[in-house]
């Protein structure tokens, strides 16, 4: 009998633990004054790194290095990203810390691909996200909504919960989304550090997101 | 019909699916390519662009100030395209339909102009939640 209540008990008071670091996680929002930070942005593919090379134009360049992370099947986030990257050198060239890398990770869901596969499809990611954001140790992590941006952002909530770093999540919805979020950011609303959208209509529907009028 | 409304040419992104050969007469050119890095100068060129409702199409033409159909594809997920094409449609930004014959009834000069976002607003707030020093 005791052995079974052992094992029981252990998982039990671990699993209480880690919900407890992840409310800790979740509230603590104190801001620490830096003057430059990591930046991990998830690009995604498509219209999602077009917003969101729209969003990083207007950062400046205390946020360095800029980490990429795109789904291995996207080819042209990349070359979007480079010449983002090389038009931004050209404009400030006086800033030598123009650092930025570019990792690749499966997509946790391709368009049209069925519920329950991308579950599986996610948890890979996932697998394959941790090792990625453990390396990476970003102070921030930006998003806008891609799949894939869900298994990275939980790879930067465990950082903090086994107290590792705590990573600021600060999450983008799409301007596409006026009326209803996003698969992920239903999701993310949740475990983001700060959720923009950019219609009142969300604003009104998730009082907890944050409303800037149109950024992009 | 493209013709018989007044325009010179048509371009096409066909994506991978379809074989279509380019090709010019006299009044009317047509080109065709598969997949582009950007189209941005095909759109700057154009005196109306047709497009799938996807952020980027969207945003980019109409920053640009272009005159801008959009066809929905309603196979993505829970046809979210649909969300901002409304929306812009409701704030006149944009024409939106499934008609062919919305080309023909149109009339361009009652669209507003799409003003540009203001990133730098974001770039405030998260410099401020970060504690960035200035």
């Amino acid at each position: 009998m005791a052995c079974v209540l052992i094992p029981v008990v252990a998982a039990g008071a671990v699993a209480v633990v880690l919900v407890l670091r992840l409310w800790i996680v979740c509230r603590s929002q104190d801001v620490t004054p830096r003057e430059s930070l990591s930046l991990l942005v998830v690009a995604g593919s498509g219209g999602h790194t077009t917003e969101i090379l729209r969003l990083l134009g207007s950062l400046s360049s205390a946020y360095s290095p800029r980490h990429y992370v795109i789904a291995d099947t996207d080819k042209m986030s990349a070359d979007k990203i480079n010449s983002f990257e090389l038009d931004r050198a050209d404009r400030d060239p006086s800033t030598m810390d123009s650092r930025y890398y570019i990792h690749r990770i499966p997509r946790s869901r391709e368009v049209q691909q069925s519920w329950l596969s991308t579950v599986l499809t996610t948890l890979h990611s996932m697998w394959l996200s941790f090792p990625l954001i453990h390396q990476v140790k970003p102070d921030l992590v930006l998003c806008n909504g891609p799949g894939t941006c869900v298994p990275i952002c939980i790879a930067a909530l465990l950082l903090g919960i086994l107290g590792i770093k705590k990573v600021i999540i600060v999450y983008v919805e799409s301007i596409c989304r006026v009326e209803t979020l996003s698969l992920s950011g239903k999701i993310l609303i949740h475990l983001s550090d700060y959720f923009i959208v950019q219609w009142p209509t969300l604003k009104e529907k998730y009082p907890r997101s944050v409303y800037l009028g149109r950024i992009v | 019909t493209f013709k018989s409304l007044g325009f010179s040419g048509l371009a096409l992104q066909i994506g991978r699916t379809m074989v279509l050969q380019s090709s010019s007469t006299e009044s009317f050119t047509l080109r065709v390519y598969s997949c582009k890095d950007s189209l941005r100068e095909d759109t700057q060129r154009a005196g109306l662009v047709i497009s799938h409702a996807g952020a980027a199409s969207c945003l980019e033409s109409l920053g640009k100030g272009e005159p801008l159909v959009i066809v929905i594809n309603k196979k993505l997920m829970k046809n979210h395209q649909l969300q901002l094409a409304n929306q812009l449609h409701k704030q006149e930004r944009l024409f939106c339909s499934t008609l062919p014959g919305l080309l023909q009834s149109m009339d361009r000069s009652t669209l507003k102009c799409y003003p540009p976002g203001q990133p730098e607003k974001f770039s405030a707030f998260l410099s401020k939640v970060v504690g960035l020093q200035k």
